[in-house]
This record gives C-alpha cells, structure tokens and sequence, in this order.
C-alpha cells in the first residue's frame, strides 16, 4: 500500500537549535500514527512543516507518493490534509457556523453550512450548535468547532497537535471514539502527545523524538509505557521523597468569598473563593484552562487587586488591596505560568533579572543598584538550583524552559517566602527537570512553607499534591485530600457537575 | 539559494560599534553619487559640509551651541522612551519653559539681583514640567494616549507664545516686531567669549546628561521605568508602579525641555519673540533614537545633528547650494542607522536549496 505521506529526511533549525534534524516516518492510508517526545522534542515543528505553515530547511514530504514543493496551508487542505492546532484560531466574537464559513474558499450559504456543520458534528459524536458565539463556548467545544471544521472538507490526513491537554478525561472519551470512527473510514491521523497512555491505547504506531531526531519507532500496544517513557526521556529517573508533613495551626494564606468581575469580556468572573493553605503542605488548584485560573493568579499574586482588602490573607493579614510589590514584603512569592516576559524580562541578564523581585536583598543603598550584589545572588541560584546556564551574564531568553524556570522559582524561594504560589510548574519542562522542581516545592513546604500550585496537568497534581481544590467555571470545588480522591472525581468536579447544562455538552 | 532573516539569539555586540560606522559610510558613498550626479565636486562640498564648520572658533561655539539643548531635551525624553511613555510635544514645553522663564526675567521685581537667573531657571524648568504633567494626568487617570495629547499641546503652547509677543508682552519700544523686550543683565548667562555666542548654560547640558546616565544605568527607579518599558507584564508581576514610570517619564522630558527653552532664551536670544526654537523639541526626538537612549549616545547624536544644521547652512553660503541638503542628509544618515541597527537584534542567513 502506498503510504499516506511519508517524511524523508527533514531538517529545520531555529537560532541556536535544531528543531528536526533528519526526521523520517511514513503513515498509512487509516493509520492512527502517534509523535511522542517531552515538550521541546520537536514534535509541533515537525507537524507545521507537514502542513505547510513553515518551511522545511531540507528534507522532502510525499503525500500519496507525490513530493510536495514548497506548499503553504492552502496547497495542504487542497491534498487533504488538515491540522487542528493546540492554541485555537477562532474568533470569538462571531458564531460557529461563521467561524466555519470563514475558513471555506468557494462560496457558501450559512444556513446550508449550517445544517451540514450539524449533521457532521452528531455523525461524528461531536454535538455542536452552529448558531452559538465561540465566545461563549468552553475550550473542549472549541476543540470541537475546530475539529469539525476540518472534517467538514473530508480530510485524508488529520494532524491533532496535544488535543488532550485542555479536556476532561470524559472528554478525551469521546474524542477517542470519533478518532477511532474516523480511522475506520480510512482517514489517516498524525497524534501528536507525550501522553504516553493516551497514545497506548488509542495509536496503531508510534515515532518517538527527543531533542529533534527520532529514537525510536515502536507498535504502542506491544511497548511498555515504561519502555515509551526511556525512548522519551533518554534515561531512568529518580523517585521522589515524599515525607508526611506537620501542618501550622493556623493558615498561612486565606481565600475569604473572593470575587471578580473580570473587566474584558472574555475573562472568567470568579464567585465566591474559598480556600486555605497551611504551613507544610502542598495544595494544587485542578482545572481546565480558562476557567478563572489566570483571574485567580492575578488576584493572589496582587498584579490585580482585589475588591476588599479582607478577601486575601496572609499569614493573618489582610493584604487584598495591597500591590504585588508590598504583598512580596509579607512574604509571599510566586512563580507565573509565562516565565518570558512576566516571571523575567527576556532581554535581560540573569543578574538583572534577580534586582525585579529580590532588590530588597541589599541590592539597593540610597536607590543605586549595587550590580555586584545581583550577580551573586544570580551566581547563588544557579548553583543552588543546577541552573544551565552561560552564568550570570547570561540573557533570559537564551536559557531553556526548564532552566528559566528553575531560575525564577530559585530567585522566589531565595526570598524565603511563608506562601508560594506556582503556576503551571511544569509547562514546557524536560521531564529530568520537572522532577527536579516537583522535589523543591515538597522541600519547601515541608520545611513549614504554603506551597500552592495552579495546573492543568493532573498527573502533576495528583504525584506531590498533599489537598486539592478543583476550579469550574470560576467556581471553586471543596478540599479533597489526595489519598481520598480519585482521578475520575476530579475529573467530574473539572466539568462543572453542578451546571447540569454544561455537563450535558462535556460529556 | 535562499536566503531568511532570524532573530540573533543574543543580541551582537559586534554589529552594535558597527553599525553607525556602516551607516556613516554608506551616507557619504550615497552622498558622493548624488553630488556627482548634480554635477558637484563631491570631496569638496562634504568637506564644507562637514570639516568646514569646525575648522574656526566660531564655528565650534556655534557647533556646541545649537547641540546643548538639543543633548539636553533627549536626556529627558530617553528617561519617558525607555518606559514606553512617549513625550512628542518637547517643543512646545520649551516654550512653555521659556515663556515662564521670560515672565520672570521681565516683570519680577528682583531685576539686578544675582537670584534672577536661578529664579528664571526654576520657572523654565517647572513651566515645562507643568505643561508634561497635563498629559502625565490625563494618561494616569484616564488613560488617553501621550503621543496625541502633547503634540497638540505643543500647538497650543505655540499659539500662547504667539498671543504673548503680539499682544500684552511686545516691547513698546520694538516698532511692532512680534518680540519682548530685552532681558536685564541679570537675566542672562554668562558668555566665554566675547566674541562668540557659546555661554555657561552648556554646564547644565552636562551635568543632565551624568544624571541621566546615574539615573537610567545606575538606579533602582530607572531600571523599574526600563522594566515597564520592554515588558510591562514583568514590571507589573514586580509590582512596579506604572502611574510613576508616567509621571516621572514626563516630568522629567518636560522639566528638561522647559530648562533647554530658558537656556535659549538667557542665552544666544536674550528675548521671547515668535521663533524661539527651530524645531530643537522633535529633532531631540531623533537625538535620542541616533543615541540608542542612552546618555553618552545622546552626546554624539547631538553633536551629529547639530553639525548637519550647520553644514547645511555653510554650503548655503559657501556653494550656493540650497539648505534642504542638510534635510537630505539627516534623512539619510537615520534611514542608514535605523536599518544597520536592525542587524544587532537579527541576521540575514542562507539556507540550502530544497531537494525537489
């Protein structure tokens, strides 16, 4: 059988990396064909070049035993081949049917499309209404909207970038079924994950990268997921110490009926948060993306205010009208979700990028910046915290993620803050170094610290959480303790239970 | 063969002392072409152009002369352009600034005291910082864009000047030229030289531009300011307060601005009449891009563009030939320096030919 497409030594670099460095792998006509790799790995570069929306530097791709030329997006659905990307193009202002028609070159009829986009949305197990606003949707329906957008044009080769990273675990169910339905109808589909169950039980085969090349190809179903997991990340890795913990008595940090309006449109209003954190213990914030995670940061960290100042404490304080600056004084440090460009200036040295929160640190006499104080501090974290890095000199954006986040979380923890808030602790990390940070926040909270992260990874969660809290629609469920919950709890709490309305379009 | 431009992951140091000579360079190769097309000894009219000036007294102390106030409005303006606070309207606190200096200098009842000088720098400074603070207000509290609002500020402080020495503040002894009557002795600075114009006001230029250095290199409230200016997220996850990278953006542009109008006025003018600066409020503008916002840039992008001026006007006299070159020249010089600046951030690379 001639293969679907078939990739034949890509290359493509980027300043300073090579993203794929001689990439082959072909895909059969209904094959369900999975890219594997740790974040990093290459895996969204390689599936752009497929597509077309960046060029290869060498290589060629053969789609039904043509080569393709040079090609952009147009030339790629045209052959058949669509992508749904994991960050969404879609306009929120507008309805489905329209975001769809927006995306057809002929001409169409709306309420034509319209009863298409329906039919092919229940034909597939995917319900979604064509006259809704997108903005209106939650982040799984819009996955649905973009899904169904591609298959409106009856692809030959479907590419999905991460699809499961913003869903529920019920959600991914349904998702499975219309991949497996599509397959069957000779559909071939690129997976892209490092999910390594998910790719077990849904792919016929499987290509694994680490550090743009390929190391390995393997049938998923015959492969552990413990041998998947070596060809990912190259080496074993070490188990973590989780010792039991003595809680404070009192609390260090304090949600008393926080509320929000967001202030544009497309924020989630937050109603009614309660929450608390003790010393010695971890506590993580469960959720699926969008659902009030980035007003709750922002209103914990102090970058906004709150309406009362009674509605955020630490440690006994009421601190909600404070600015971020002067809550960092109380004791509070936090490490946000966008190391570039929030948690550090990128175009700044290392060294400069410790005077943004630790200028307290005897950097500063009579409002001159005493440098020589700042590169030791930045020379401290990088030893303390195996930071890979040119030194101190050393610009932010030249370092990796994991290694910038290691950075910012030695700089927050340096200032030996009583509360530290972490955003998304893990997003874009090498597995070696998310180990590594998954220890020093259990370090840290077990050395009487508040430690509490907001994630979308429950996996992340559900390894060095001691409670957990699930956001909804920016509501905020009940404590759950670790050990007494379960992965498809929370996954029922991530949907919203209480919202028979929602649930009825999640499940 | 195919060629792409990529971002440099650092930024090149190399290409950063390169570029203003590969501009300079390719000006005077651009330069030569033109004037021979124009039928014009090339080495001759950039030497006018150029060396010329230089080569007597005068023509230094005019040379430093026109590039004080000019060095002095881009310190100010490089403070508010680091934190993204865009001061446009320089020139009409230089008015403002002169104005209020000539207000004091004129009608205050100390006019032989040794305090009228400073007393008339103060009021040129807070004139300026008080018409920045208009805009520093509006853009605090409501969020209306600076760039709008002192612009236009600058045609009303045009329009304020113009009523003041047409109207109440002609001198009545001036046979109806739109001009104010001459400052006292006291009211004026202190020139090196008989015999040319350059005066003590030029210390000023050079202590702004040490502070201005201190200020922005050196101190916890500028790096806050250059926080907020290439990543206002990170400045706000510090807590840094923006409303102050504002304020102090434009206070400090318009305090310097109003301080360059008074030294104008006390200085080569000697009285407020309708033209009382040729533009130096937008052509600081450039200074502080030729400068790179940095202080001691500044220096050389003043000096630059105040020996344009005159190279302009010496081959108007000299050769005859019209002023408008010196346009010419600036306009080239920038287009040259802003594109070989773009290669200290990014590079142009060659790429293999793809196998087809």
């Amino acid at each position: 059988m001639t293969p679907r497409l078939e990739l034949r030594g890509i290359y493509k670099s980027y300043p300073g990396v090579i993203a794929n460095d001689n990439i082959s792998l072909s895909v059969l006509p209904g094959e369900i064909h999975a890219v594997l790799g740790e974040n990093g790995a290459g895996k969204s570069t390689l599936m752009k070049i497929i597509y077309g929306a960046s060029p290869a530097d060498q290589g060629e791709i053969v789609c039904d035993g043509e080569v393709l030329g040079e090609h952009g997006p147009a030339v790629s659905r045209q052959l058949g081949i669509e992508m749904v990307y994991q960050h969404f193009a879609l306009f929120e202002s507008i309805t489905v049917a329209e975001n769809i028609a927006l995306s057809i070159p002929e001409k169409f009829d709306l309420d034509e499309l319209s009863i298409k986009v329906r039919r092919v949305s229940e034909k597939y197990g995917l319900p979604i209404d064509p006259s809704r606003l997108v903005m209106s949707l939650s982040v799984g329906e819009r996955q649905r909207v973009e899904i169904v957008r591609c298959l409106l044009r009856n692809p030959k080769l479907l590419i999905l970038d991460e699809p499961t990273s913003v869903l529920t675990p019920q959600a991914v169910r349904i998702l499975f079924k219309t991949l497996r339905k599509l397959s069957d109808e000779g559909c071939s589909i690129l997976y892209i994950s490092h999910k390594l169950d998910e790719v077990r039980e849904l792919c016929h085969s499987a290509t694994v990268l680490r550090g743009g090349r390929v190391t390995g190809k393997a049938d998923p179903k015959q492969t552990t997921s413990i041998e998947l997991a070596r060809m990912m990340v190259g080496n074993e890795l070490p188990a973590m110490t989780i010792t039991p913990t003595e809680k404070t008595l009192a609390p260090l940090l304090r949600l008393d009926s926080l509320s929000y309006d967001p202030k544009d449109i497309v924020g989630t209003a937050l109603k009614n948060i309660n929450l608390e954190v003790f010393g010695g213990e971890i506590v993580g914030i469960a959720g699926i993306s969008g659902n009030g995670q980035k007003e709750l940061g922002s209103l914990v960290s102090g970058e906004q205010l709150a309406n009362k100042n009674s509605e955020i404490m630490i440690d006994g304080e009421s601190v909600g009208k404070l600015s971020a600056g002067v809550r960092r004084k109380r004791g509070f440090g936090f490490v946000p979700e966008e190391r570039l460009g929030r948690g550090a200036v990128p175009t700044h040295t290392l060294s400069e990028n410790t005077i943004l929160t630790a200028h307290d640190k005897g950097m500063v006499q009579r409002g001159i910046l005493k440098r020589d104080k700042a590169q030791e501090f930045a020379k401290n974290i990088i030893s303390r915290f195996s930071v890979k890095a040119n030194g101190p000199k050393a610009l932010a954006q030249s370092l990796s993620g994991g290694n910038l986040q290691k950075f910012i979380m030695g700089r927050e923890i340096e200032l030996s803050p009583k509360v530290l808030l972490v955003s998304q602790p893990t997003w874009g990390v090498d597995v070696g170094a998310a180990n590594y940070i998954w220890q020093t926040l259990i370090d840290l909270s077990r050395l009487g610290k508040a430690v509490l992260i907001i994630s979308e990874e429950l996996d992340e969660l559900f390894e060095i959480c001691d409670r957990l809290y699930v956001i909804a629609d920016g509501e905020l469920s009940h404590s759950l303790n670790r050990t007494e919950t379960s992965v498809e709890e929370v996954g029922l709490l991530m949907t919203g239970v209480k919202n028979s309305e929602r649930l009825k379009y999640a499940l | 063969m195919r060629y792409k431009i990529e971002s440099r992951s650092e930024p090149s140091r190399r290409m950063a002392i390169a570029a203003p000579l590969v501009a300079t360079g390719a000006t005077l190769i651009i330069s030569t072409v033109f004037f021979l097309s124009l039928g014009l000894d090339p080495f001759l009219t950039l030497y006018t152009f150029f060396i010329h000036p230089l080569t007597s007294m005068n023509g230094v102390s005019e040379w430093l002369l026109k590039a004080s106030p000019l060095i002095l409005i881009a310190c100010g303006l490089a403070v508010g352009f680091r934190a993204n606070v865009w001061n446009i309207g320089a020139e009409g606190q230089l008015i403002i600034g002169a104005i209020s200096a000539a207000g004091i200098g004129l009608f205050s009842p100390w006019q032989d005291s040794i305090f009228l000088l400073p007393m008339m720098i103060i009021a040129g400074m807070l004139g300026g910082a008080l018409w920045a603070a208009i805009p520093a207000f509006l853009k605090d509290r409501m969020n209306t864009n600076e760039i709008l609002v002192t612009l236009m500020l600058t045609y009303v402080a045009g329009l304020l000047l113009s009523y003041l020495v047409h109207g109440p503040w002609r001198d009545p002894d001036g046979f109806n030229f739109p001009q104010t009557s001459l400052l006292p002795y006291a009211g004026t600075f202190e020139l090196f030289d008989y015999s040319y114009r350059l005066n003590t006001s030029i210390f000023f230029t050079i202590v702004a531009v040490v502070l201005t250095w201190i200020f922005m290199e050196r101190s916890l409230f500028g790096y806050k300011m250059s926080v907020g200016g290439v990543s206002p997220a990170a400045s706000k996850y510090a807590g840094f307060s923006a409303s102050a990278s504002i304020w102090v953006g434009l206070l400090i542009s318009g305090a310097t601005a109003g301080l360059a109008g008074m030294t104008e006025l006390a200085g080569p003018l000697g009285q407020l009449s309708s033209q009382i600066s040729p533009g130096y409020g937008f052509a600081a503008i450039i200074v502080a891009f030729i400068g790179r916002l940095h202080a001691f840039g500044i220096v050389l992008g003043g000096l630059l563009l105040s020996l344009l001026y005159l190279g302009g006007e010496t081959v108007q006299l000299i050769l005859g030939l019209p002023s408008s070159i010196a346009l010419i020249f600036q306009g080239m010089l920038l287009f040259f320096l802003l594109a070989s600046n773009f290669f200290i951030n990014f590079r142009i690379r060659k790429i293999g030919q793809r196998v087809s």
